[in-house]
Formats: structure tokens, C-alpha cells, sequence
């Protein structure tokens, strides 16, 4: 009737898909540090996508002829101990280090956001057993937990996986427990049990939805942190085992170089690591945007 | 009745206290610049006060804040001047205004309790703007404080003193924040709404309150309210504002009597008032064209709708104690150990009646609402509808028995019941999909059909919520409670959060749904005037009981019970 006759039918939407990709046009070029975030990623995911194709050397072929190079136009980086080229090496293991934090991610953000979300929305004796075993293994010190686990458990890419994921379930079950018990009593939720929805639909439809922008900076800030623990693992010993090309093996191995001069062999794998850590920290604030309907006006 | 007469008001010849002239603020936003208030000439004698009206969006509160200097970073005065006692406010620097505020004028804002610190004393939040201000040596300042809290009439002071804003209930947060600022004896104060959210007793003592006040120390004040009937009542004159732009300046008692402009006249229109009928809300152009209310004449043989039999809902009182006696699961919970929040009602609804629940907040009609609406159990009593024994059935299955399509509700704030994540067709399609065997194909047909019944352009059943005006967000949540065609609808203070002139379009909307479906409306408000438009028959509630049931009109005009005169005494009326 009267006030909705104030807004014009011109300020009708556009079709979603074509909105969808305007709003991250958007998103990208407000914020610059966002802009530069989504290049880095995007350069990370194009080396471990295509990396091992366009490296110029076999990152496994050692040459000992060429061995302790410093960084040349031959090769870029220098070559290692056992003359191995390390640029190609660091490129081709930004595919391994993108797996194991994505897959571990991927896995926390299953098992710890739903316990989470489940934890905040039932109360009680769900809340009190996730909450528990969270602060259960909040108690041990995260690195010493890791180690623990993938020492026990076996020496491979999949255990480390896997002790990433459950030292990072803490975080999830708090993040995604908070922001489900404030939205338990909300009206929506209320509105949803009325149209003759179940619990778990309301989890899953309504509540998980909602959060999701909260999670998503989450997600890109234990990227970085599962990045930086199976490189960690790595250059402890544990995990990835060498001659594999791994950004932790790599600086371990370089580590003892370094006072005898050949700083090229741990700083190049080294920085890749930072870059990686840095940009998906620096990813969580433009993903949180890009989720975010509020934002899309 | 509660205008004294006011000496020291001499408009015009001396120099107002406060001069808004030509003001214009703009803020930056992703669309461009917005100019939120455009060209607003304003003045305040000392002594004075004035009342700003106007729906959201009128610039009403922007201007007081351009006035204090509160604007947020995207927000700027873009032109104009504001003179206060002389001073150029917008050339001051920011030393000077902070040295002004508090001490020479204040403000007291919508939400008391966000206004004050939920981790401090209250008395140690007055000592603050006192010690600020240098009122006060720190020797005395905490007598100075007990003696502010006083003068706003607190009982006890001394204890109140060291009470934390959380133990203490609505009205008494306000007084607080009018104590802290009139603390250092302003000359201006600005109150944004200060009794929306508050029961209407409660809004009554405070008006009269900070009407005293600001009487006996000759002070100006400003304020900023979007009831009519609250400006007419407690100011000497009345600024009226529509988008930004200044409408109307005039005495209260003219404004009323012969308001000049039509947007003045609409809104007066458009509040709920003794001796008028839903349709007079509307414009006078469409009063016209809209059908007269039916009245579906109530059949007393027919057996009722809803029978609810000596509901009681009891909530077992914090403590310790009975944590760990329910823990162990020894001893049952004693008596004095429960709260009883529903204490013992009874009553009915027949098919096609619409029944009001009134009462102050905390008296128990919301929980008797979510009781009925099966969303909480209730401890003993019946509820039968239709003839089946609801109340027997968990809360916690019913959600997806076939008995939820017949009662739905309409919440209160259109917002906060909307899913953010969906959009207003996903919105509507939600009951059907989960309630109905409706086919996919015929879904998005069901939806369009139920926007166009509610008034809502199809064009905006693609957008969320927060794309949408309040107003249609109300009507996005009726569309989805009638979309299952239910028996009764719970109208839980459905136009509470919307402007007026929204409020009397769903209001004859929701009108309008009843007789055209036949529905039982049970309407949960505080609001008399807008009870007494919709509902056939009224309950009043205090302290969980009923105190008086009957005719709309035999309760509003003939009240029995002293509660419900002290209710209908409390509401401002605009003179008429």
C-alpha cells in the first residue's frame, strides 16, 4: 500500500549469478589488502595446481657437480647440499603443504564446527562432553599433542593430517559453540521451529548458514596454522619424509648451512612458508565479506 | 493536565539557547553521499522544550547528534550552523566539546542499558561525570553522587549506589542515566526516545520525571520521540520531520487542533487514539476504497477454538543450592523455590475472534503466548484446541506433528525473525516445505500468491531482509504465518518495532486476513490504544494472573480492576 510504493520497481535485483561475482569485484577492490590477499592465493593454488608441470628441473635429481649454488639465472634459488634445484623444489611442494591444509581444515571444520554448533544449540549434556574434550586438549601444549599423535600413530602424510585436525578442534567447537548459543533463542530460530522444522534441519538450514561468515575466518587462519604445524612436524623429523620436496624438510635441511654461508637453502622455503601463512591470514577478512549477505547490498 | 505554565519561557526576545540554522549532514556511503538531514532551521529558548517528531529515517536523531558532535566517522556537517548560548558548535574543537558535554548539555539515549557500563557501579558512573567535570573534589563526591540519585527519586540511594545496571529493572536504568546527565546541571538535554522499550507506567513516571527536573532548574530540553501523543503531552512546542526536511514548526496545542502540513496530518492520522476505527488510521484517500471491518458475529454454542484451564508456568530460581539438589536428584525442589511467571489463567478463544493479552513486560503474556504456541512446556493446566489436548504434547515434538500448521505466530521484531541467510520467498516457502505436500512447480506460485494477499511487490520476494524496509519485513513474516491457512495466529506485538503510518497499514492488513480467512488472532501488546482498534475481547495481566477479562469496549471505557485504570491512565493522549 502506501510505503512500499516509495521504492521504485527499478531497484529490483539482478540475476544472482551475475551479483555473486559483482559483489566479489566489489569486495576485492575496497579493500586492497584483500585484493593483494586473493592474488597471493591465487598464486599459491596455480603453483600447486600446475606446479610439478612447469618447474625447469626434476626437484628429485640431484646433480652434485652443481651442488651449493648461490642463486644465479640458472638457478634462481640455488641448488642444495646434494646440487638439487630449489626453486623447482619449492614450487613443487607448495602442492603437498596445500594438501595437508586443506584436507586437515576440510576435516576440523567438519567434525569441530558441527560438535560446536551442536554444543551451542542443545546445551547440556552435549555442551557439557564437546566442551570437555575440548578443554581437554586445550590442556596439552598444541605442537607437543601433534607430535605426540603422529609419533604414535605412524610416520605419514595422513596422520599428520589428522593431528592437525584434532589440535585445531578447540577453536572451531569454541568459535562455532558461541555464535550458535546466541543465535539458539533468536527469533528466526523460533520462526523456523514454527514452519515445522527439527532440530537438526534448524541446525543445518538455519543455524549453520549464519555462522558461516564467522567460520570462514576461522578457516583461512588455521590454513595458516595447518601450514605452518605440518611444515613444523617436518622439520622436527615426524611426517613428510625426504627426499620429498616439503617446505619444513627443506629449511631443516638448510638450517645447518646457514652459518657456513649458503643461506639460499633454508630462506626461500622459508619465505614461501611466511607468504603462504601470510596470505591466509590476511584472506580471512575478504572471505568473511565475500559470505557475507549482509554486505552484498 | 501535565503542562504547568511556564514563566520563564520568553521566545524570541532574548537569545535562544540553542540556534540550528541551515544544517545539513551528509554521509558517505558505498552508493555516494546520503544527506541525512537538508537545510533544518531550529531554534530552543531557554527554559524551552521541544519536541522532534518523525518516523525512522526523518533525521530527527542525527540532528542531535550533528548538535553534540556525535556524529560516526562517515557522518558530517556539510553546511549550516549550530549555536549554542552564542558559541559556533561545528567551529569548536573537540577539547572544547568534550568540556561541553555533560556539563553544559546531555543526552539520554534509547537503551539505558547500553548506555551504561554492565561492569560498573552506577554510583561510580555518576562520580565519573562529576569528577570529569570538576564539580566535585574527590572527598565528596560520593555524597554528591547518592545525593544526584535522589533527586531522580531513587528509593534508597545509598544502596542503589553500589548496585551494577543489571540488578536494577528498566525505569530504574533510565533514572540512572537522567541522574548522570543532569549530574553537572546542564543548561541543554536531549533525550533520543527515552521511554521506548519501557512500560507505559513506567514511561509516564519517567516523562514527568525529567519534566520536573528540567522545569525546576529552568533547563531546555529536546525531545526526540516518534509518539505524537507523547510530544503533544510533555513539550511547549513541536518540530515535525519528514526525510530529512523540517515540516512543521508550531505550539503543541496547534499542532493538533489545525496541523498545517499533510504530512503532519498523516501521521496524526495514523495514531492509534480513543473513538476512532482501524480504517481512520489509513489516508483519508484510501479510508475510501478500503471495506468496512466485518464483523463475523461469534457463535456462543459453537464450542471455543482454544480453552486454556489453569495454566501455570513456573521457573525454577537460580542458585546453587538447587543446581546441586538437581543434580543429585535427593530432595524435590521446595516450594519457595520457584518462580511462578504464569500463575493459575484462564481463558478462551472462540473461532473468528480476536482476543488481546495486555499487560507490562514481565507479567507473563509472553510466556503464556509461547505456551499456547508450544514452543515451551508449561508445568500444570490444560491447553485444548480444537478440541485435542495440545498441552500434553512435548514442545520439543511438536514442531513437526501436523497440529503445527494450525497455530502460528507473528513475532515481534520483523527482523530478528527472519532468517538473514534467506530470501523473503525462501522466507514464505519454509512452513509450506516442511508442513505441506505442496509440489516444487506450485511453490513458487503458493509464494506469490501469499505476497500478493499481504500487499508485498513480487519483485521483492528475490531479496533478504536486509534489503527490505521494515514494514516489509512485517508483511514477509505474516505471509509465512498464514501461508498454512492456520486456525489461530499469535500476534506477538507485530507492529511494536514499525512507524506509525506502517502500523496502521498492517494493522487493517491483518484486519482485512482475518475476515477474509476466517482466522482467531490472540494479540500480545502493551499497546491499549492499538488493543483496543483490533480485538473483539481484551485480557489484562499482572503478575502472572489475569486481573480483568471482557468486551474490548466495556474494559477500555468501564475498567473494574484498579490495574487496568492505572494502564489507561498512563497512556499520553494528544489533546483533542
Amino acid at each position: 500500500m502506501t510505503e512500499t510504493v516509495s521504492i521504485a520497481p527499478a531497484a529490483a535485483p539482478k540475476q544472482s549469478s551475475n551479483s555473486v561475482f559483482s559483489h566479489a569485484v566489489y569486495v576485492v577492490s575496497e579493500n586492497p589488502v584483500t585484493g593483494l590477499a586473493f592474488g597471493l592465493f591465487a598464486l599459491i593454488a596455480l603453483c600447486a595446481l600446475i606446479g610439478p608441470y612447469i618447474v625447469p628441473y626434476d626437484p628429485l635429481a640431484s646433480d652434485t657437480a652443481a651442488a651449493l649454488q648461490a642463486p644465479s639465472w640458472k638457478h634462481w634459488f640455488g641448488t642444495d647440499q646434494l646440487g638439487r634445484d630449489i626453486f623447482s623444489r619449492v614450487i613443487v611442494a607448495t602442492r603437498l603443504d596445500f594438501i595437508i591444509a586443506i584436507t586437515s581444515v576440510a576435516l576440523v571444520f567438519v567434525m569441530g564446527g558441527f560438535a560446536g554448533i551442536a554444543a551451542g544449540f542443545f546445551g547440556g549434556w552435549t555442551d557439557r562432553v564437546v566442551s570437555r574434550l575440548a578443554d581437554t586438549i586445550m590442556a596439552f601444549p598444541l605442537f607437543v599433542l601433534a607430535m605426540g599423535i603422529v609419533a604414535a600413530l605412524g610416520n605419514t602424510v595422513t596422520n599428520i593430517v589428522i593431528a592437525t585436525a584434532i589440535i585445531n578442534f578447540p577453536l572451531y567447537v569454541r568459535v562455532a559453540r558461541a555464535e550458535a548459543n546466541v543465535r539458539r533463542e533468536a527469533g528466526f530460530v523460533q520462526a523456523a521451529r514454527l514452519s515445522g522444522n527439527g532440530d537438526f534441519r534448524i541446525l543445518l538450514a538455519h543455524i549453520l548458514p549464519n555462522i558461516m561468515p564467522i567460520m570462514m575466518v576461522q578457516i583461512s587462519l588455521t590454513m595458516g596454522y595447518a601450514i605452518l604445524n605440518a611444515a613444523g612436524l617436518s622439520f622436527i623429523g615426524l611426517g613428510v619424509k625426504p627426499p620429498t620436496p616439503e617446505w619444513g624438510i627443506m629449511v631443516a635441511e638448510g638450517a645447518a648451512n646457514i652459518i657456513s654461508g649458503e643461506w639460499w637453502i633454508a630462506l626461500f622455503p622459508g619465505a614461501a612458508l611466511m607468504i603462504a601463512v601470510f596470505t591466509f591470514n590476511l584472506l580471512g577478512d575478504g572471505l568473511r565479506d565475500l559470505v557475507d549477505p549482509q554486505r552484498r547490498t | 493536565m501535565l503542562k504547568a505554565p511556564t514563566p520563564e519561557v520568553d521566545v524570541g526576545t532574548a537569545l535562544p539557547l540553542l540556534d540550528i540554522r541551515d544544517l545539513t549532514v551528509e554521509f558517505a556511503t558505498r552508493r555516494g553521499v546520503v544527506q541525512a538531514v537538508k537545510k533544518v532551521n531550529i531554534t530552543l529558548a531557554k527554559g524551552e522544550t521541544l519536541g522532534i517528531v518523525g518516523e525512522s529515517g526523518s533525521g530527527k536523531s542525527v540532528t542531535s547528534y550533528a548538535v553534540m558532535r556525535i556524529l560516526d566517522r562517515a557522518g558530517s556537517i556539510a553546511e549550516g550552523s549550530v549555536l549554542f548560548s552564542g558559541l559556533d558548535l561545528r567551529a569548536a574543537p573537540e577539547s572544547d566539546m568534550r568540556d561541553l558535554r555533560g556539563r553544559e548539555m546531555s543526552m539520554i539515549f534509547q537503551s539505558p542499558r547500553l548506555a551504561l557500563n554492565p561492569i560498573r557501579k552506577v554510583g561510580h558512573q555518576i562520580e565519573d561525570v562529576l569528577l570529569q567535570h570538576a564539580q566535585v573534589g574527590n572527598e565528596s563526591v560520593s555524597d554528591k553522587a547518592v545525593e544526584v540519585l535522589e533527586q531522580v527519586r531513587i528509593a534508597r540511594p545509598k544502596e542503589r549506589y553500589h548496585a551494577y545496571p543489571f540488578e536494577l529493572s528498566g525505569g530504574m536504568c533510565q533514572r540512572v542515566v537522567i541522574a548522570l546527565a543532569l549530574a553537572c546541571r546542564p543548561q541543554l538535554l536531549i533525550a533520543d526516545e527515552p521511554t521506548t522499550g519501557l512500560d507505559v507506567t513506567t514511561q509516564k513516571a519517567v516523562m514527568d520525571l525529567v519534566v520536573e527536573l528540567t522545569r525546576e532548574r529552568g533547563m531546555s530540553t529536546i525531545l526526540i520521540t516518534h509518539d505524537l501523543g507523547l510530544a503533544a503531552a510533555y513539550c511547549d512546542r513541536v518540530v515535525v520531520m519528514e526525510k530529512g526536511h523540517v515540516v512543521e514548526t508550531s505550539p503543541s496545542e496547534t499542532i493538533f487542533k489545525h496541523p498545517a502540513h499533510a504530512y503532519t496530518r498523516k501521521l496524526m492520522r495514523a495514531t492509534p487514539r480513543p473513538g476512532i476505527t482501524l480504517r481512520d488510521l489509513l489516508p483519508e484517500e484510501e479510508t475510501a476504497r478500503a471495506r468496512p471491518v466485518a464483523h463475523n458475529p461469534v457463535l456462543a454454542t459453537e464450542a471455543p477454538l482454544l480453552a486454556v484451564e489453569n495454566l501455570v508456568k513456573e521457573y525454577p530460581r537460580k542458585g546453587v543450592s538447587t543446581t546441586l539438589k538437581k543434580m543429585f536428584g535427593t530432595t524435590p525442589v521446595p516450594e519457595g523455590d520457584v518462580f511462578r511467571a504464569v500463575d493459575g489463567i484462564s481463558f478462551q478463544i472462540a473461532r473468528g475472534e480476536s482476543v488481546g493479552l495486555v499487560g507490562e513486560s514481565g507479567c507473563g503474556k509472553s510466556t503464556t503466548s509461547m505456551m499456547v504456541m508450544r514452543l515451551i512446556d508449561k508445568t500444570s493446566g490444560t491447553i485444548t484446541f480444537g478440541g485435542e489436548d495440545i498441552g500434553s504434547i512435548p514442545a520439543r515434538s511438536f514442531a513437526t506433528l501436523p497440529q503445527r500448521k494450525r497455530i502460528q505466530m507473528v513475532f515481534q521484531d520483523p527482523t530478528d525473525s527472519l532468517n538473514p541467510r534467506f530470501t523473503a520467498a525462501r522466507a514464505i516457502a519454509d512452513p509450506l516445505l516442511r508442513l505441506s505436500d505442496i509440489s516444487r512447480g506450485e511453490l513458487r506460485a503458493r509464494c506469490e500468491e501469499l505476497a500478493t494477499q499481504v500487499g508485498l511487490p513480487l519483485q521483492f520476494l528475490d531479496r533478504f531482509p536486509h534489503q527490505l524496509s521494515g514494514g516489509q519485513k512485517a508483511r514477509v513474516g505474516i505471509a509465512r504465518a498464514i501461508a498454512l491457512k492456520p486456525d489461530l495466529i499469535i500476534l506477538d506485538e507485530p507492529t511494536a518495532a514499525l512507524d506509525v503510518s506502517v502500523q496502521a497499514v498492517v494493522l487493517n492488513l491483518l484486519q482485512d486476513l482475518k475476515d477474509s480467512l476466517g482466522m482467531s488472532y490472540l494479540f500480545v501488546s502493551h499497546d491499549l490504544n492499538v488493543v483496543r482498534l483490533l480485538c473483539d475481547r481484551v485480557i489484562v495481566m499482572n503478575t502472572g494472573r489475569i486481573v480483568e477479562q471482557g468486551p474490548t469496549q466495556r474494559v477500555m471505557d468501564a475498567p473494574e480492576a484498579a490495574y487496568t485504570r492505572d494502564l489507561l491512565a498512563a497512556i499520553p493522549h494528544p489533546p483533542v
